[in-house]
């Protein structure tokens, strides 16, 4: 079966005056439709810029230089604008990290709704209204008619991400891209949005990217997990397997730093050091400074994902020692 | 809503208390009406006697009192040179300054929104790069260089526009107009280019700024990822934004732009307000300059409050906290 998605060796720069900068480097997963997969990784580690990559929205002066984004049958890394912009919001959709700033202050959320249905479907601004509501329905956001002319700002963050979802739903896309969609949010709701995603994901058989730097989010979630650090996917697999068992010594780090894996009393182990700048990696493996199974090799060629011996892509030279 | 507009009018009337107090306080400071009525063969306590009789030996406030009475009624007092009520003199000059600021205030919206706009979303391209160095050169030449070197192109040299006064003027109900006639619009050119030739500039760089920094947006980004059309983008989304800080900073502009009507008037012999108030401060006709304080004065206040009042409507937020 063909995949929903397939991203081959994507590679995204930013072309500054110093030079061009590589936030993402040679990167490749798939999707199978109704899939969902965590991207997780440091701050820094280029999962935004892998997310809006997909739907070529890049914040200048970054530019997709090399690889292929297969979606549907067609590659978006070489699609035009105005295709583009038919599948924005359409066939892929977005949400975004804070609520508050993703809604229009000065527009009514109907207005807001509407537009989307309109610009992607030949409907009339009732049918577009009667759209809306259901999908408000489908979030739980009580006497729907009323709240679609209101303002962003009369709804409490957890709402406001309950319309943002709806809105991703309106033109019951085949994917939706998620940029940590709880991280802004109240602590005591994150997890009754993380739940309503999932929910809609698993109803309508969409497929989800889930980009967040929680693992325990990722492991309830999702089905497949990609690590991310310095640009590039050092990992990926199914999640309860590289969970359980995590193949690369950054991964073993992140999960070792959870605060649930070790007993009671335990201390936090962190991984020491911190990422290296884009601006000056080290040679060979990204991670060499702070590996502590580090050798001669791994200071002189970058490792590609490789089978280990539980099945999982890992890219370390010493995978099947550490 | 409701009780936003009334709070608003509320401090209008006090800013306007206030802009007439000043004004009776030049006025007091200045000459003795007196002597302007009986001449100086009276004797000081003929003087005193219709001192009294008018009220003059008052305390300030209660004279103050009768000032602002008067002034609710229309009566700003009386101009010594026309020797007629000088609200009336204001009024009969009204019209030409009106026009004059309609004119320019269009040219000003019609040219600043396209290319501020243009300007943000296109910051690289060469028109963008044309129009941000016109707008620069443009706010640093002075108003009355611009007229004169107008002036000097198209009068003299070219003799395409007439150089000074209204030219040929219809009376509407009192409202002498100039747009009814071409002459009249020959006239109206260049006082109004000079005019808006400082605050198109400003405006441009304004709408500009703030487009380009609300570019920067969230809910932008957000707009292009929902895939809807440019002009929906740029449009609905980033310029609705725009609009609340561009309103703001042109109320207080159409106030200094009042100041600017003064310098353009007199180089071209406008007949209005400004040139009626230069001619005053030359013949020392104080009631009539007290007169023009507190009419554009209250001009001012007007402008400021129905602006307020609009950036209430296209601010939601306003809306609900007037409601409360
Ligand atoms: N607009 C930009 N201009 C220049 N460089 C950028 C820009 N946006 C991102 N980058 C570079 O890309 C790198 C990856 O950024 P990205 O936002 O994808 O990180 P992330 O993994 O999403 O981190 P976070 O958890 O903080 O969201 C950054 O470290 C930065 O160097
Ligand atoms: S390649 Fe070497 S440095 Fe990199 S993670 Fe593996 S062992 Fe550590
Ligand atoms: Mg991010």
């Amino acid at each position: 079966m063909q995949p929903l998605l397939d991203v081959k060796n994507l590679s995204v720069e930013f072309a500054l005056r110093q030079g061009p900068l590589e936030a993402v480097k040679n990167v490749s997963f798939s999707l199978n439709k109704g899939e969902r997969l965590g991207l997780v990784g440091e701050s820094g580690a280029g999962k935004s810029v892998t997310g809006f990559s997909i739907i070529n929205l890049i914040s200048k002066p970054g530019y997709i230089s090399n690889g292929s984004i297969m979606f549907e049958g067609q590659d978006l890394a070489k699609m035009p604008f105005d295709k583009m912009r038919g599948v924005r919001g359409n066939r892929i959709s977005m949400i975004f990290q804070d609520p508050m700033m993703t809604l229009n202050p000065v527009l009514t959320i109907g207005t807001q709704m509407i537009e989307t249905v309109m610009a992607h479907m030949d409907v009339t601004r009732k049918e577009a209204e009667e759209i809306a509501l259901e999908k408000l329905r489908k979030v739980y956001i009580p006497s729907p008619r009323k709240r679609l002319a209101q303002y962003p700002h009369e709804f409490s963050g957890g709402m406001r991400q309950r319309i943002v979802i709806a809105i991703s739903l309106l033109t019951d896309p085949s994917l939706i891209i998620a940029d940590e969609p709880t991280t802004a949010l109240d602590v005591t709701i994150q997890a009754e949005i993380m739940d309503l995603l999932l929910e809609l994901c698993e109803t309508d058989n969409m497929g989800l990217i889930l980009i967040t730097h929680d693992l325990a989010v990722v492991s309830e979630v999702t089905q497949r997990i990609a690590v991310m650090y310095a640009g590039g996917i050092v990992e990926t697999g199914s999640t309860r397997q590289v969970t359980e068992t995590p193949g690369h010594p950054y991964t073993q780090g992140l999960i070792a730093a959870l605060p649930q894996s070790g007993a009671a009393g335990d201390r936090l182990t962190q991984i020491p050091g911190a990422m290296p700048s884009l601006m000056n990696m080290p040679a060979g493996c990204p991670f060499n400074p702070r590996c502590q199974h580090c050798t001669d090799i791994c200071k002189q060629e970058l490792p590609t994902l490789k089978e280990n011996k539980s099945g999982i892509l890992v890219a370390c030279h010493h995978a099947d020692k550490v | 809503m409701f009780a936003f507009i009334v709070r608003r009018i509320a401090q209008a009337i006090i800013v306007m208390l206030i802009i007439s107090f000043i004004g009776f306080a030049i006025k007091q400071s200045f000459g003795d009406p007196v002597r302007e009525i009986t001449g100086v063969s009276v004797s000081a306590a003929e003087r005193e006697k219709i001192r009294d009789e008018l009220g003059l030996n008052d305390p300030f406030m209660v004279q103050f009192g009768r000032f602002m009475q008067g002034a609710v009624k229309g009566d700003i007092g009386r101009s010594f040179f026309y020797k007629k009520s000088a609200l009336d003199v204001i009024l009969s000059k009204a019209p030409a300054t009106l026009e004059l600021v309609m004119c320019s205030a269009l040219i000003i919206v019609i040219f600043s929104v396209p290319l501020g706009i243009y300007s943000a979303i296109r910051p690289k391209a060469l028109f963008s790069r044309f129009v941000m160095g016109g707008s620069i050169v443009g706010v640093s030449i002075p108003v009355f260089l611009t007229a004169i070197l107008m002036i000097y192109v198209f009068s003299v040299e070219l003799h395409w526009l007439p150089s000074y006064g209204r030219g040929e003027t219809v009376n509407l109900g009192g409202w002498r107009t100039g747009f009814l006639t071409l002459d009249g619009w020959e006239h109206l050119i260049m006082p109004s280019i000079a005019l808006s030739s400082i605050m198109l500039p400003l405006f441009i760089r304004l709408i500009r700024s703030e487009m380009m920094e609300v570019l920067e947006n969230d809910y932008i980004k957000y707009a292009w990822a929902k895939g809807l059309m440019p002009k929906r983008v740029w449009i609905v989304h980033a310029f609705k934004n725009t609009l609340l800080p561009v309103i703001t900073v042109g109320g207080v502009q159409l106030g200094t732009m009042i100041a600017f009507t003064i310098l353009t008037e007199t180089v071209f012999q406008w007949q209005g307000m400004g040139f009626m108030f230069i001619e005053a401060v030359e013949r020392g006709d104080a009631p009539l300059m007290v007169a023009y304080l507190m009419v554009v004065g209250l001009i001012f206040v007007v402008v400021n409050t129905v602006v307020d009042v609009i950036y209430g409507l296209v601010n939601p937020q306003v809306r609900i906290t007037g409601q409360k």
